[in-house]
């Protein structure tokens, strides 16, 4: 009996929570009009914080993520003298899975951390309620902005990530292994059509509203201890790992 | 004021850095827009077996890229595979009477649509069909009549 409660109990509160996180998600959704009507200012604001701050971590690890794809997809590709291929390899990859996964990964990193453990301090220094006392909503002026905030940025980090890539597989095959330039873009451009870079955005797009409301979320329902933020912002890292991963997963076998 | 200003430039540099590169993957990585603008015009060709030719394939004459495969149908009453062929406009002077095959670049190559230019003085226009075409060698086919060969020479 003592067994089947412990394996029930924990079921029972992780759909519990999802639950809350559903409704949560829909409560943010249903205030974004309203936020991005009357408080622009404030969602660029936090555009500046998720994106333009993560900008040089971003270029940085896609130049070596894109160098070290170029390094690998040469070495193995001049066995078979087609090192002219390393660029769809290198770019495919890229494009298609590298590029929004890192990206992702990142994110939860450098922004959602900052996101959840931001939100959960103000929860714990009572903010959030002082501002509901102000008659001011918190959904309002600290959750959406935040939440659309990454939602915008991930893309365009995504973007910048991949192109990146390219430049430092680029660099690493013709500049420093000596394949020739037109045919590491021509082939490239020749076997990559539109819907494979759209895959891309596509992807992009749905880690960016799950990174985003995984990060506001886990700071909204933190304990409001410091220890409570403390492990609130790790399980973002945590669950938008585990979240983008599968999710990536699902999404290139709908796709395929 | 002075931090909010900061604050809007770094951001408007973050969205455009962002646009361009969404910008530079959609064209730069891609090879969209070679054959697809206006200047250009389709013809079909019906064949009775495609192999493994596919959208975008090159359409080459003297070997030099003029056109791409634009779609791949099958008519289901002549029970035909009906190429659409999208030409450059820059080459109008084909002579209507040209062959189209399909050809494998190599050995295990992909494959491509070869025209070869026939004598007519009328050329290809937009929406006329090359009548001479030339199905693909399937590998395994050959390799069967080679073995069908072989068993009754002995």
């Amino acid at each position: 009996m003592r067994l089947i409660r412990e394996i029930v109990r924990p079921a029972q509160e992780f759909v519990r929570t999802f639950g809350a996180m559903t409704l949560f998600f829909v409560q943010l959704l249903r205030h974004t009009p309203w936020t991005l009507a009357k408080r622009f200012n404030l969602v660029i604001g936090q555009v500046f914080n998720a994106g333009a701050l993560s900008i040089v971590i971003i270029m940085v690890s896609g130049l070596f993520v894109g160098g070290v794809l170029g390094l690998q997809a040469f070495a193995n590709l001049e066995r078979f003298n087609a090192e002219e291929a390393t660029g769809i390899l290198a770019g495919f990859a890229l494009v298609k899975e590298i590029g929004p996964v890192i990206t992702a990964l990142l994110f939860a990193g450098r922004a959602g951390t900052a996101l959840a453990s931001e939100i959960g301090l103000m929860k714990a220094t009572d903010q959030l309620s002082a501002m509901e006392m102000m008659a001011v909503n918190p959904m309002h002026r600290v959750l959406v902005p935040r939440f659309l905030g990454g939602v915008i940025s991930m893309p365009l980090l995504t973007a910048v990530f991949t192109m990146v890539g390219l430049l430092g597989a680029h660099l690493v095959a013709v500049e420093l292994m000596g394949v020739d330039v037109g045919a590491y873009w021509q082939q490239l451009q020749q076997s990559m059509d539109i819907d494979d870079v759209m895959e891309g955005i596509y992807k992009s797009i749905v880690f960016g509203v799950v990174a985003s409301l995984l990060a506001v979320w886990e700071g909204y329902s933190a304990v409001p201890t410091a220890e409570g933020v403390g492990r609130a912002t790790t399980r973002t890292v945590v669950s938008t790992a585990i979240a983008v991963l599968i999710l990536d997963f699902m999404i290139t076998a709908y796709l395929i | 004021m002075r931090q909010n200003r900061a604050v809007e430039f770094g951001t408007g540099l973050f969205v455009l850095l962002g646009m361009g590169a969404l910008f530079f993957l959609t064209t730069q990585t891609t090879g969209q827009n070679d054959f697809s603008s206006s200047d250009t015009y389709t013809v079909e060709a019906r064949f009775e077996n495609v192999g493994s030719l596919k959208n975008r394939s090159p359409v080459a004459m003297s070997g030099v890229t003029i056109g791409r495969v634009k779609s791949i149908e099958f008519d289901g009453v002549s029970l035909e595979a009906v190429v659409t062929l999208v030409i450059d406009s820059r080459f109008a002077q084909i002579p209507d009477d040209s062959d189209a095959s399909i050809l494998t670049a190599g050995l295990l190559g992909s494959q491509y649509i070869g025209l070869q230019a026939g004598g007519s003085e009328i050329y290809l226009e937009d929406g006329s069909e090359i009548l001479f075409t030339q199905s693909a060698i399937v590998l395994e086919n050959l390799i069967g009549k080679f073995l069908v060969k072989s068993g009754s020479d002995e």
